[in-house]
């Protein structure tokens, strides 16, 4: 049997072909081409000895103790001293001549604290264009221990919802300390030193009470059979006493 | 020659060429075996090794750590220091379009719309509610980042094998391998990579990796002023992290697409996609 020429002439194509591809494959390209783990190994050496920029809470406590303390006890406890004064890692390494970041002007504050109708309820929030205008937020309060300037004299500083609500009901003409003893050191620390609740259905009833003198026009009830299993303020709310007006 | 000749010769052809390269193989194994056998060494034991920074490091075992992130929905003031720290920290274009981690504001109405704007591309900023808008029932911030899926999309579809998944779960791209063609970034389900202008590679959030190998925490989970962020290791029974999923109710973006990603969301609302 004779193979034809051309048969013959495409087979030594296809064997150079065939031969430079696998001579390229396996000696040619570096292993470090091909070989997966490697890459991956490099990629991951070159990921990590990318440089740190900020360095730490726990390195800013090294030299700053002072301010870590007073810190550690306010509000601002939980932030991290680089999220107001920024990626501080030089200053960290050569505390002399690279001095961080200190935001001392009114735009830096409201990030967190200008009002958001997004942001969480209860997170302190302000509308810095009514707010004190013009007057750098540190002049009042020390972003290391953010404090109000003046502790609030009236209850409505804080509790307005419940002021206003009030000012409209029966119960209009009753302080806030008729019903609630407050601890002078809520206005300090209102988380931890709370006012007293009434906690007794005999409470509404030096009022409302059938034999109750003290407020001659309160609306009177007997007792021991009004409503009886239950509280008053399980069907009364006492800021404002049955609904509105 | 004839057909049938042919034909046989064509069946033979194929396994020889098989044969010839197994064969090739086995010769490579023997020189090429050194180097490769270095690389792989170094995979387990290299970014401990590395004394980055000066720092004394003490050796770190990526197989005994597993990372994943936890995010408090209903403690985030959508303040974006987070935002700005990563961009410090691993040197993200400046420009509002290239983010690894950004901020989403849902603005829920009454009749079901939902409007979702980033809070970071000031272009796209939403008109401000008012606050008292009463058409808005719901309105809330969500922290996006790589979700660095367990099963991910983005490495599935990498026509150059440049990206990967480390075994501590951290998904990385190898910018001297990527070409950048993009098809992981139309894969990615949470829109989490972006083509830096510079290099032309993909680039997407790492969970800070090479802060994590020294122990330290990511720069965003760093500066969040209300700890809206928890990151730690799913493998150390007493990480936060694992504090955290056991003391909230917890949810994923997109667990239909069977990505499994490993950034926990407590508090989600149902509208967050």
């Amino acid at each position: 049997m004779k193979i034809p020429e051309q048969i013959q002439r495409l087979a030594i194509v296809i064997a150079v072909i065939v031969g430079g591809v696998l001579l390229a494959r396996f000696y040619l390209i570096p292993p470090s081409l091909i070989a997966r783990d490697l890459h991956q190994a490099t990629t991951v050496q070159r990921e990590v000895a990318r440089p740190v920029k900020f360095a730490g809470s726990t390195a800013c406590q090294d030299c700053h103790q002072d301010v870590a303390v007073r810190k550690g006890k306010g509000y601002h406890r939980n932030l991290a001293c680089e999220g107001c004064h920024g990626a501080s890692v030089n200053h960290a390494e050569d505390p002399g001549s690279v001095k961080p970041f200190a935001p001392r002007d009114r735009k830096f504050c409201p990030v967190c604290h200008a009002y958001d109708a997004a942001r969480p309820t209860g997170f302190p929030q302000i509308n810095p264009t009514a707010h004190n205008p013009v007057k750098p937020c540190i002049t009042c309060h020390n972003p290391h221990d953010p404090v109000p300037p003046r502790t609030p004299q009236a209850c409505s500083a804080c509790h307005a919802q419940i002021e206003r609500t009030k000012a409209v009901s029966s119960h209009a003409l009753l302080a806030c300390t008729t019903c609630h003893t407050v601890p002078e050191q809520h206005k300090k620390a209102p988380r931890t030193a709370l006012p007293s609740k009434p906690q007794t259905r005999e409470f509404c009833g030096q009022c409302h009470a059938k034999d109750a003198t003290r407020v001659k026009e309160a609306p009177k009830v007997d007792l021991p059979t009004h409503g009886a299993p239950y509280q008053c303020w399980q069907c009364h709310y006492p800021h404002l006493p049955e609904g509105r007006a | 020659m004839n057909k049938r000749e042919f034909v046989k010769g064509l069946i033979l052809f194929f396994p020889a060429a098989g044969l010839l390269r197994a064969l090739g193989r086995e010769l490579d194994a023997a020189p090429a075996g050194a180097p490769g056998a270095a690389g792989k060494e170094s995979g387990s034991t290299g970014p401990g090794a590395e004394p980055a920074g000066g720092m004394p490091a003490k050796a770190y075992d990526a197989d005994s750590h597993y990372y994943g992130m936890g995010i408090e929905v209903d403690k985030c003031i959508g303040c974006s220091r987070c935002v700005e720290a990563c961009k410090a920290e691993n040197d993200v274009p400046r420009e509002p379009f290239f983010f690894r981690t950004w901020i989403e504001r849902y603005d829920i109405k009454r009749n079901g719309e939902v409007l979702v704007e980033s809070v970071n591309a000031p272009s796209k900023k939403p008109p401000e509610v008012a606050p008292d808008d009463r058409d808005v029932i719901r309105s809330f911030f969500v922290p996006k980042l790589c979700n660095n899926c367990a099963n991910p999309p983005c490495v599935q579809v990498c026509p150059v094998g440049a990206t990967f998944a480390t075994k501590d779960g951290v998904v990385l791209i190898d910018k001297e391998r990527c070409i950048g063609c993009r098809y992981c970034i139309q894969a990615c389900p949470y829109g989490a990579r972006y083509l830096d202008p510079r290099t032309k590679t993909a680039d997407k959030c790492t969970f800070c990796y090479h802060r994590v190998v020294k122990d330290l925490l990511p720069a965003c989970v760093e500066v969040c002023p209300t700890q809206a962020r928890i990151f730690g290791d799913l493998k150390s029974r007493a990480s936060r992290l694992v504090r955290f999923q056991r003391m909230n109710r917890i949810h994923v973006l997109k667990p239909a697409l069977n990505t499994e990603p490993k950034v926990y969301y407590a508090q989600l609302d149902g509208e967050v996609r």
